[in-house]
């Protein structure tokens, strides 16, 4: 495998103009000629998929769930990032390029990203239009508010439901194609596999969720936004269907997987209550523009919060980083809460906590203002731990939330599978190893609306005339090896249900590749997770037939492919000895405990290769001309 | 604490159905459980005895996909205000409660198994109209049309809807008009809106009518069992555009 990032050489600031006019063009009777398959309808294949068909492709759409207007996407809360400038204070393209280059701790493509924030003011303009409630001054003009890793106000936000708001804009864009008859739209549809015929994406493999039909259907490319792979964890904040079972395929089929250890752990996120938990809420980040995050001074302090004075507690993000407080990236200020609750100042049941504390902003603001602000992050905080969030701090503590890795893709966003494109967080290319908070909605929209567009037809253009359908006999190979896993799954009949499975490997992967790792742990973790995995085979239970809606079947299935997912995380963690934001090895942290990188020998994407049953590791070199590269610091 | 649940069981579209009784499985739950995850910790006990577990709808389980959705004794969510059944959490039972648990209860939602229903007619009402039609590209800058922020934040009022279908199910007579005149509302409220406003309120309304949903005789029901609050004011509001769209001569586009 050969990977070449394609990344243009002309200046950064002219690149993605002069990129435009050098790509080829599919003339509009022709791009009716073209079928392009867009699997998952979040923002960004919701917005490539409504994109697409607006110039004239014809656009087939898959989600798994009954509408395409519940991808997960929707449950972003805080934000969108745009270089916009409209606070007047000191914003620009290129410092938000730069903000995003340092906040992914040096371990992203400069020229991808400085396009992503080239493109950020476009979204923002396209929303508006399509009637996204953006937050508002009294003057009419759009308000914006702060963000973790950035001392600019560049956040446009609607209430805390931005993505919520975002995605329907995007949902409400593809309605209307499929309305004119230029989307075909898939529900309750999962993609199994990719189709590959002569080293090209010629179409997928899927289930029909609810008879268990398995169909295929063929395109000239094939695009992929099936968002990350955080419930690999079992405990995330991912909705309980989001999978990487698409991705994983893909790779299956010869695109490489870059950076999979680069998982960001969310600071604000309810506690894990217990063992039944299903999954973990997030609590806006945007909470701490407003919110005080603290711990008592003592370990083992179990008084209740309003009985600790004020001199007794520990505000140990504005004591440690002055400039940026309770605003510090999101990697630092986990890791960071980690380091309290190890040293036994954790509150909460189980000790695994820290306040955030809204007493001041509350005396400061009034009430009613922070609850026009957050009034809807209070109210589920309230629900799910029946504490009242305006009279006794918040809780909270980390949790998976976000993957930066993800499928390898160039600067066309094509993987290394030609005519496959993977976009959003299903790909790796923007946020290097930390993601900046509303930069997710950012990458996701500019994916789809504005970079995709325009770098699908470069590969199109050439390849008119070439049809190929669902009779090829490779979809009736691929078809019959779908099959075969789902017989396999269904024969087993053993004793353990595939949750049990799940939540134990996703303890290994939380252990052993979570916040902090270590040599000896991942070395661990990769005997252990090899060895689950055979059990799983062996003794998982799943009832039912394939032929019907089953949802144990389609949870079985993708826990298998976390199996190997898990393994090649532990491979990629132990394979950089360096740590960089939030790949953290414990043996690589400066005297203040910052992340160590060591861009001599790690200043690479990892891009990895299956080959049988193991991986092969490339590397795409990062070079920085425009960002100088430095230690991260945000005191 | 100890329930007893009662489970609208239904293999597929064209089964019968039947409630099934749940003792065993229902025993020892936290209070501070979800109900949702009061129901996987059933599911894990049905599967451990070698019965298939019961079907329902979740995703994002934080109270804004919209996917979920019971009739929990009879109310939509079940029975705290403004709360997914996702949300809703187990400290609200006491031990000994029985729990009936059915799914939508609306001839426009037919049930597919168990307690998962085909809402596929809610997307259809937005397929008809619901959006802005400006393609991507051709925006003008954001900050060139000035919103009234109370204009603003009354079209956030209205957009906030999940399409959980909770309003259809709650009503006695399976009327989507809320769901409809939340879209109708938060657009028609907007700038952005305008030059489709009647048309959008014409088709979304015919669609509305074409699908088997029930006809709106203001019993709000709707509006006590929205999780997001969105006010029948806005089924008002859509109505008085309906008017004001048939006396234009707008009829529903082909």
């Amino acid at each position: 495998m050969e990977l070449d990032a394609r990344v243009p050489s002309t200046p950064i600031e002219k690149m993605w103009d002069q990129h435009r006019f050098d790509m080829k063009l599919v003339n509009p009777a022709n791009k009716r000629k073209f079928d392009v398959i867009v699997v998952g309808t979040g923002l960004a294949g919701g917005s490539a998929a409504a994109s697409l068909a607006e110039l004239g492709y014809n656009v087939k759409s898959f989600c798994y769930q009954d509408s395409p207007r519940r991808a997960h996407s929707i449950a972003a809360q805080g934000g969108i990032n745009a270089a916009k400038n409209y606070q007047n204070d000191g914003d620009s393209v290129f410092r938000l390029f730069y903000d995003t280059v340092k906040g992914g701790d040096f371990r992203s493509r400069e020229a991808n990203v400085y396009r992503l924030a080239q493109v950020s003011v476009n979204i923002i303009d396209q929303c508006a239009a399509q009637g996204v409630p953006f937050a508002r001054d009294y003057g009419g003009l759009l308000a914006n508010r702060s963000f973790g890793g950035a001392q600019v106000s560049r956040t446009f936000y609607a209430r805390g439901q931005t993505g919520q708001q975002l995605l329907l804009g995007a949902y409400q864009a593809l309605a209307r194609q499929v309305k004119a008859g230029k989307v075909e739209m898939h529900r309750r549809t999962e993609m199994l596999d990719v189709v590959v015929i002569d080293g090209h994406a010629r179409g997928i493999v899927v289930r029909n969720l609810v008879t268990g039909k398995i169909e295929s259907h063929a395109a000239d490319a094939v695009v992929l936004a099936t968002g990350g792979y955080g419930n690999v964890f079992y405990l995330s904040t991912n909705a309980k269907g989001c999978n990487v079972t698409a991705a994983w395929r893909a790779h299956r089929r010869g695109a490489a997987f870059a950076n999979p250890c680069y998982t960001q752990i969310h600071p604000t996120c309810i506690p894990v209550s217990g063992d039944y938990q299903s999954k973990l809420t997030l609590m806006s980040e945007s909470l701490r523009n407003d919110g005080r995050i603290w711990v008592p001074k003592k370990a083992g302090d179990t008084r209740p919060p309003s009985q600790i004075p004020e001199d007794e507690r520990d505000y140990y993000l504005e004591r440690r980083y002055p400039s940026f407080g309770n605003l510090v990236p999101r990697d630092v200020a986990s890791r960071n809460a980690k380091a309290v609750c190890d040293e036994g100042r954790g509150v909460g049941p189980g000790g695994l906590g820290v306040y955030l504390d809204f007493r001041d902003s509350i005396q400061r603001l009034g009430q009613k203002v922070v609850e026009e602000r957050y009034g809807n992050l209070f109210e589920m905080y309230e629900r799910i731990t029946g504490e009242d969030p305006y009279s006794v701090p918040m809780r909270i503590y980390p949790a998976v939330h976000y993957t930066m890795g993800g499928l390898w893709v160039d600067y066309n966003l094509m993987t290394s599978v030609p005519g496959l494109y993977a976009i959003g967080e299903a790909n790796f290319s923007d946020h290097g190893a930390n993601r900046l908070g509303a930069s997710a909605l950012m990458q996701g929209l500019a994916d789809g609306y504005f970079v995709l567009p325009y770098t699908i037809g470069d590969y199109l253009a050439p390849r008119m005339g070439d049809k190929i359908d669902t009779s090829h006999p490779a979809f009736a190979d691929t078809e019959r090896e779908v099959k075969g896993r789902i017989d396999q799954l269904l024969a087993v009949n053993g004793s353990r249900t595939v949750d049990s499975f799940h939540r134990e490997l996703g303890r290994l992967i939380w252990d052993y590749c979570g916040m902090s790792r270590t040599k000896s742990g991942l070395e661990t973790a990769l005997q252990k997770i090899p060895a689950l995995r055979e059990e799983f085979y062996g003794d998982v239970r799943v009832l039912g037939d394939g032929e019907t809606l089953n949802q144990s079947l389609e949870k079985a299935g993708r826990v298998a492919d976390f199996f190997e997912l898990g393994e090649l995380m532990c491979t990629d963690a132990l394979d950089r000895d360096e740590s960089c934001g939030a790949h953290f090895r414990e043996d690589h942290q400066t005297d203040a405990g910052e992340a160590r990188r060591d861009d001599e020998n790690y200043s690479y994407v990892a891009a990895w290769e299956k080959t049988g049953d193991d991986w092969r590791l490339h590397k795409e070199p990062l070079e920085f001309d425009y960002v100088k590269l430095t230690q991260r610091s945000y005191k | 604490m100890d329930l007893t649940l009662h489970v609208w069981r239904q293999s597929g579209p064209q089964d019968a159905g039947q409630m099934v009784t749940y003792q065993e499985e229902a025993k020892d739950i936290s209070p501070d459980m979800s109900f949702l995850e009061m129901l996987d910790v059933v599911n894990e006990r049905l599967i451990e005895q070698g019965k298939e577990p019961i079907v329902f709808d979740h995703d994002c389980r934080e109270g804004i996909c919209g996917a979920c959705g019971l009739m929990i004794n009879g109310a939509a969510h079940g029975p705290q205000d403004r709360t997914t059944a996702c949300q809703l959490h187990m400290r609200h039972y006491s031990d000994g409660d029985e729990i009936t648990i059915e799914p939508w209860r609306a001839t426009a939602f037919p049930v597919v198994k168990d307690l998962l229903v085909d809402r596929g007619a809610f997307d259809r009402i937005i397929e008809s109209g619901g959006y802005v039609s400006v393609n991507s590209g051709s925006a003008p800058d954001a900050n060139e049309i000035p919103i009234p922020k109370a204009d603003s934040d009354s079209a956030m009022d209205a957009a906030a809807c999940i399409g959980c279908g909770a309003c259809v199910a709650q009503c006695p007579n399976g009327a989507a008009q809320l769901f409809t005149s939340a879209k109708v509302s938060h657009l028609g409220l907007l700038p952005q809106g305008q030059p489709q406003r009647y048309q959008r309120v014409v088709d979304m309304v015919t669609q509305m009518e074409e699908e088997s949903f029930g006809s709106c005789s203001n019993h709000r029901e709707c509006e006590v069992s929205c999780p997001k609050g969105i006010s029948t004011d806005f089924i008002a509001r859509m109505n008085r555009d309906y008017l004001i769209a048939r006396v234009k001569g707008k009829t529903a586009s082909a």
